[in-house]
């Protein structure tokens, strides 16, 4: 599903990914973590095309292509979905206009038919009961006065809306009341199949309590230092990062 | 800065040559109003960036063009029809009422005044001033003089000396329109350069009510001098929503001046679309005379290539206990220029005021220009008022999500052009135009796709 090999990136200049390798298949969830700073956040913006994060070396493919080649709305077309950490307020722009907008031009670029008014609001309302997801999230303007609870539940319903095959979550939990955690981690696991892959990112360990990965790495100064299996993730909680990064 | 770059010699001469044969010509009052007005002009001359309120909106485009009178070619133009904005908003069983102007001479071939209910009148002004003489005395001009507002004035006076044709609109005491009005000012039809001078008057009573819809626009690319004015008496307990789409085509120089007075308790809601003509500029006065008098006055502007549109309002709070509010936003793209001029006066003794007033842009292009000024000049010391503006480019973080969600450039930018401009639109009471609003500025942001700004 994705392939990165020897991945270098620069911001304003600075490089911050120090050559990553990292293969990700489909059916499985990995978890990147690691302390501030370990470049994690670049990770993500440079996989999902935010301008000023330029690769300078190495390669990234993504169910075979070239994925840095592709413009942020091209790759939402091929399947990638990045819930962000800070999801953005948009005032004036209705919450469900906007998903619609998004179902339909994601569908436009698979070659598939658009959803009619009446077939969208049925999918919506499914989705909207399945995720436990506020019905008024959908009348107000796009993540406008939403709590960080309800950013993150309304990351997990686009999320559920694009059905993406390989979705990237950086830091879903930062900030998170345990309900609120608890939630977004039963949309995610809703969303665990053989067709798609999850690269979550976290700074801590509890979110992978709820959202058990398949694999964890370490990130550290721009490069994985280490890779496990989910007692990774355990072994960082009790001993921090120190160690690990001490050790590589 | 160039000095008298336009002559009011052409003007004045034509004043002197049409004076005896326009509509009134025999009734004293006007006479007078009409030379008053014309010595008026001649000593302020055409408006020059001298003046502080023309300091952002030079006239040199005009120069050089030599604008005849439309005479009588609005009258002898053959047209099937006038496309309605309101038809389609409104049921089939409910045609608009409508008054249409053609070349700034009123058309009753095409309009649609029969379903008016008793008391309330729409008048071509020529006409009325001939079959009733004197009626008009105590509002023509006079609305406008209010409070000494019109000593700086040039193209409100150059309209008092020249106008001979427009509407005149009464409502008796507590008349109500049900349905709104729909008034059409098709610009002229032929090829050469043409000035206009369209006067309406509007008149409210006691208790009356009315929704008007003020649509210009014209064909064709010839050279056009629109230099309108509006006057607007509301009564106590009037209330008017007034909503205005400038939409002439692009070789029109488009002037627009609109006095209101309100006495107590009346509701002037207006809005304003500006997204036509090279050259504009919309400037509203609006006097509260009478305590509890509500006055809101929002609008958008969206301008491209080479235009330059300019709103300019002053509200002038004489009494205690007035509320005013104003939201006026606009997008700008290309060399467009954009200004807005916006003044609340509170009078020294009008306490309790209420003044609101507020002014964004979004920039689309690095040499779209705004100018703001928003001013408040408050001798009373008891009161509410505030005021704001902001320019400001797309917010990228915005147009980055919206694409990680699969919406390509050219749409993540319109819809937020789009939201952006919603803002204002739902300012306006009268639900029933904010769709219509809404199209023309979805229509705006597709008539030239952004797709080139994003390559």
């Amino acid at each position: 599903m994705l392939e990165i090999k020897n991945l270098h990136a620069t911001v304003d200049g600075a490089e911050i990914l120090k050559g990553i390798d990292l293969t990700i298949n489909a059916g499985e969830v990995h978890a990147i973590m690691g302390p501030n700073g370990s470049g994690k956040s670049t990770l993500s913006y440079v996989l999902s095309g935010r301008e000023g994060y330029e690769m300078t070396e190495g390669s990234v493919l993504f169910k075979g292509k070239e994925l840095l080649e592709l413009e942020p709305e091209e790759r939402a077309g091929e399947g990638l979905f990045l819930a962000f950490q800070y999801p953005v307020e948009i005032p004036g722009v209705p919450n469900t206009t906007f998903l619609k907008e998004a179902v339909n031009a994601v569908r436009k670029y698979r070659g598939e038919s658009e959803l009619d008014a009446m077939e969208f609001v049925k999918q919506l309302r499914a989705k909207t009961k399945e995720l436990g997801v506020n019905p008024d999230f959908l009348k107000r303007a796009v993540n406008a006065g939403f709590s960080g609870g309800e950013k993150k539940r309304n990351e997990m319903l686009q999320m559920a809306m694009l059905e993406p095959s390989l979705c990237l979550l950086d830091e879903t939990d930062s900030g998170l009341d345990i309900d609120a955690l608890k939630a977004v981690a039963e949309g995610v696991n809703a969303m665990r199949g053989a067709d798609r892959a999850m690269l979550v990112i976290t700074h801590y360990q509890r979110l992978l309590t709820y959202i058990v990965p398949d694999k964890v790495h370490v990130l550290s100064k721009g490069r994985i230092i280490r890779s496990g299996g989910p007692e990774l993730a355990q072994e960082l909680e009790e001993k921090g990062y120190t160690e690990s990064v001490e050790a590589a | 800065m160039a000095q008298e770059i336009l002559s009011t010699d052409p003007y004045l001469a034509r004043f002197n040559a049409a004076k005896a044969g326009l509509p009134g010509a025999g009734q004293s009052w006007l006479s007078e109003l009409r030379e008053e007005a014309a010595a008026r002009f001649r000593d302020l001359g055409f408006p020059t960036q001298r003046h502080e309120s023309w300091k952002y909106t030079p006239l040199k485009a005009m120069r050089g063009v030599s604008f005849g009178p439309a005479g009588g070619t609005g009258q002898a133009a053959s047209l099937d029809r006038v496309p309605s904005l309101l038809a389609p908003l409104l049921p089939e069983t409910q045609p608009p009422l409508r008054a249409t102007l053609v070349g700034g001479v009123f058309r009753p071939d095409l309009s649609s005044l029969d379903a008016l209910p008793a008391g309330a009148t729409v008048d071509a002004l020529g006409p009325l001033l001939e079959r009733e003489p004197g009626a008009l005395e105590p509002w023509l001009g006079r609305i406008a003089a209010t409070g000494n507002d019109s000593g700086d004035q040039p193209l409100l006076a150059l309209n008092t000396a020249l106008f001979d044709d427009g509407l005149v609109i009464r409502l008796g005491k507590n008349v109500v329109l049900d349905s709104p009005l729909e008034l059409t000012l098709l610009g002229p039809l032929g090829d050469e350069p043409t000035q206009l001078h369209p006067r309406i008057l509007i008149v409210l009573e006691e208790g009356a009510q009315a929704t008007l819809l003020e649509h210009h626009l014209g064909y064709g690319d010839a050279p056009v001098f629109h230099n309108g004015v509006s006057e607007i008496a509301l009564s106590p307990n009037a209330r008017l929503t007034h909503v205005k789409l400038q939409s002439a085509p692009s070789g029109t120089f488009h002037f627009a001046t609109t006095h209101v007075t309100q006495d107590r308790d009346s509701f002037y809601d207006s809005f304003i679309l500006n997204h036509g003509a090279a050259l504009s500029r919309l400037e509203t006065r609006v006097k509260l005379l009478g305590e509890g008098a509500d006055c809101h006055l929002n609008g958008a502007y969206l301008l491209r290539d080479r235009q330059h549109g300019d709103i300019t309002t002053a509200i002038d709070h004489q009494v205690p206990h007035c509320t005013s509010k104003e939201v006026v936003k606009g997008a700008l793209d290309d060399r467009a220029r954009g200004v807005f001029q916006g003044l609340i006066r509170v009078a020294p003794d009008a306490q309790k005021s209420d003044g609101r007033m507020l002014n964004k842009t979004l920039l689309l292009s690095d040499k779209a220009e705004i100018d703001t000024k928003p001013e408040l000049e408050i001798f009373a010391d008891d009161v509410q008022c505030a005021h704001g503006a902001t320019a400001g480019e797309i917010d990228h973080h915005a147009l980055f999500y919206l694409r990680s969600r699969g919406l390509p450039e050219a749409r993540a930018r319109s819809l937020m052009v789009e939201a952006f401009l919603t803002e204002t639109v739902e300012e306006l009471g009268a639900e029933t135009f904010r769709p219509l609003l809404l199209e023309r500025i979805r229509d705006w942001l597709g008539t030239r796709s952004l797709e080139e700004k994003a390559a």
